[in-house]
């Protein structure tokens, strides 16, 4: 059963996919809506715990949304699971909100976007937004039913990306939304980030460096559409109809910028390359450009 | 490699975890980061006293003093990193009142024996492994210039 869609919120009406935000406004009201699951997803592990949106379940990327085991997200099995657990029906409307302008968040969503999980919508602002609006929050755990989900097969060749495809798709244009340093290869890491293994700095060939961040405003939401156009289409150079891969270190800053592309910009065709630069940094035979020049596209490798 | 060799307060906090089951550390860790004291007003002014943490994601300061032969952690980190505060207030907790000499011997591991790999993260436990990496080196140099 899915929820009605935040139709009050003026900036949203400019975005290609309104729907797929809702306002912290709209939150406050639609609290206790049946058919509405709110999911926390943060960064820190522990943040939840101290203190969460009346109702909301807790779904941590790391130790819940990737394998233990293999460098990859939980399959059909793993994720039914996981919805099961947390008391989500597959045709639930789910708000995912997180902290650090909801980089967690859209890589949740983007995860369970993979599965097709229909009505999936971030809360503009994140985290921080709702804190900062002195809105009410609870320890109480939220005692949610379990659910009976579906398992359904994870769909990874829609919006996500691998190293080969993004060595076939030279070419076509790449965004990188790490910050300036790690695109120049003066590091490897975001400024203040722990080292996660990567072994040679720089960007991958032709990219364009737009950082994450461009597309939020000082409290963490989403620009106006016109301001976004400004930063993706005028300056990057993107046009309808492209077909665009964006990463970053390890695929949550790409989450942020895939899902403003795609929802928000209303290109068709992105996908998130998850392995990012923590895989193509440490890649055998990959090109890598240093500096602040894209430099050419290579061949494409098919 | 021996036994790891812990000192008393280390090796209660350690057993205090993996007595719990692997949600209930995650609790556990919580409490600590409530623990965490208010940094002491002579830091409170002079932030720059206090040295970066860069192998945590979050924004953590740490400094160490060592008066009359024992250590004392003093670290600050904000609320909306109740991990980083928790790691932090281990270390402190554990470590105050230790000789240079007994922090020197801590375990590099000592932040994979508390069983919270699963439930926090190999990657997020390494935070608190630099931390303890600088507080020993602090307490060095530290040693060292009252020596």
């Amino acid at each position: 059963m899915t929820v009605e869609v935040d139709a009050g919120t003026e900036k949203f009406t400019g975005y290609a996919n309104p729907n797929r935000l809702v306002s912290t406004d709209w939150l406050q009201e639609h609290l206790d809506s049946p058919g509405l699951v709110i999911v926390e997803s943060d960064e820190d592990v522990l943040l939840y715990e101290t203190g969460h949106i009346p109702g909301a379940v807790k779904v941590d990327w790391h130790t819940e949304l990737n394998d233990p085991v293999t460098r990859d997200y939980v399959d059909g099995d793993g994720f039914a699971a996981l919805m099961s657990r947390k008391g989500i029906a597959r045709d639930d409307t789910v708000v995912i909100y997180g902290d650090k302008s909801n980089w967690w968040a859209a890589y949740a969503l983007w995860v369970f976007s993979l599965f097709g999980h229909k009505d999936v919508r971030l809360l503009d602002g994140g985290r921080d937004k709702w804190i900062a609006e002195d809105r009410e929050t609870t320890t109480e755990a939220p005692g949610r039913a379990a659910t009976d989900y579906p398992v359904v097969t994870r769909d990874d060749a829609t919006l996500r990306a691998f190293r080969d495809d993004v060595l076939a798709h030279f070419g076509n244009p790449l965004i990188d939304v790490r910050s300036p340093e790690e695109y120049r290869g003066d590091r490897t890491t975001a400024p203040a980030y722990p080292e996660e293994g990567a072994l040679r700095a720089g960007h991958i060939p032709s990219a364009a460096s737009v950082p994450w961040g461009r597309a939020v405003a000082d409290d963490g939401t989403f620009l106006p559409v016109a301001e976004l156009e400004g930063v993706y289409r005028s300056d990057a150079g993107l046009r309808d109809g492209d077909d665009v891969i964006a990463y970053c270190r390890i695929g949550e800053r790409s989450s942020h910028t895939w899902f403003v592309l795609h929802h928000l910009l209303g290109l068709e065709h992105v996908r998130n390359y998850d392995g990012s630069w923590t895989e193509w940094g440490s890649s055998v035979g990959v090109p890598i450009v240093v500096g602040d020049d894209r430099g050419a596209a290579p061949e494409p490798r098919s | 490699m021996g036994e790891a060799k812990l000192t008393e307060a280390l090796a209660e906090i350690r057993d205090e975890f993996l007595e719990l089951g692997e949600q209930d550390r995650l609790l556990l860790l919580l409490d600590f980061a409530n623990e965490l004291p208010e940094l002491p007003e002579r830091y409170a002014d002079h932030p720059d006293l206090l040295e970066r943490v860069v192998e945590c994601q979050s924004p953590v300061f740490l400094t160490v003093e060592v008066d009359d032969g024992s250590v004392t952690v003093i670290a600050s980190a904000p609320r909306e990193a109740p991990t980083t505060r928790g790691f932090a207030s281990i270390l402190a907790q554990g470590i105050h009142g230790l000789s240079p000499a007994e922090t020197l011997e801590i375990p590099n591991d000592f932040p994979q024996m508390l069983g919270l790999g699963r439930a926090v993260s190999p990657l997020r436990l390494s935070g608190m492994s630099g931390m303890l990496a600088r507080i020993k080196r602090q307490v060095r140099e530290k040693s060292d210039a009252a020596a």
